[in-house]
């Protein structure tokens, strides 16, 4: 990834741990490679995301998923890079539809219980970062880490 | 939350993957017709979901997916005579665009079949 990038971070269903602390993750250590970071999601998700970032150390600009879908149907915003986070049906269905609405390189972050099976699923292009990860944060970090430098 | 939450709607089926909602509006429409994802119905709902993405008519209801991260898809269903002529007269211009132009490759070019498809456009 090139330097001075947009970078849209798209949370799935909070449901699963792991996915909040890897966002904080990578939206810092893209931010800080310079990167303009944007982090889409769920009403719920994004609360949790500001509960746990309350002065914006780590993602200073959040926008509701469906708002986001619709700005870049209607061409308001686009991205260079889209991570999107899915450890199911519905995050992956979410995925697929950035990537047919978007410009942007998707990078498919697949972490829960079933990240193998669901790993199957994903038929669009993109680089997918695998890893079965639930509670612990660290697989994926790893993954995460030999991608993003 | 979008609008179409807020009409009255009807659920045909819930909570499911997005490939049985697909396969459920093919196998119980009067007719089908395929949309890109981001195909705007209603004020403000843009359509989710992994092409091709089918949409049905039965009677005067539009039969279409309905997608909530935390949910799953829904296969939900609005009478709406307006965005069924919308969904028809969309197909109709499809079909006479592939007249005018000619050709297998148009036809195809005019209702992608899957992903890859719609990606090589």
């Amino acid at each position: 990834m090139a330097e001075n990038e947009s970078a849209l971070l798209m949370m799935g269903c909070p449901e699963v741990p792991v996915q909040m602390s890897i966002v904080l993750y990578l939206s810092n250590k893209l931010a800080k490679s310079g990167h303009d970071v944007t982090v889409a999601g769920t009403d719920a998700a994004l609360k949790l995301l500001k509960i746990s970032d309350p002065e914006e150390h780590y993602v200073t600009r959040t926008i509701d998923i469906d708002r986001c879908i619709a700005d870049i149907v209607e061409k308001k915003i686009d991205f260079d890079h889209c991570f999107a986070f899915m450890h199911s049906d519905a995050g992956v269905t979410y995925a697929a539809t950035v990537s047919a609405i978007s410009h942007a390189k998707m990078h498919a972050v697949i972490f829960g219980k079933n990240a193998e099976e669901l790993a199957d699923t994903v038929d669009f292009p993109s680089e997918k970062i695998v890893a079965k990860a639930v509670h612990n944060p660290m697989p994926l970090k790893n993954k995460i880490d030999r991608v993003v430098s | 939350m979008s609008c179409v939450e807020q009409m009255k709607y009807k659920l045909y089926l819930e909570r499911t993957s997005f490939r049985e909602a697909r396969e459920y509006i093919e196998k119980t429409s009067d007719e089908v017709y395929y949309v890109d994802p981001g195909y705007k119905i209603f004020k403000d709902y843009y359509i989710i979901g992994v092409p091709p993405i089918a949409m049905g008519v039965k009677g005067k209801e539009l039969v279409f997916t309905y997608v909530k991260p935390c949910h799953g898809t829904f296969v939900m269903a609005i009478e709406s005579e307006e965005e069924i002529e919308r969904l028809r007269a969309r197909e109709m211009e499809k079909v006479k665009a592939t007249l005018t132009k000619g050709g297998r490759s148009q036809a195809a070019a005019a209702a992608p079949a899957s992903f890859q498809d719609m990606w090589k456009r």
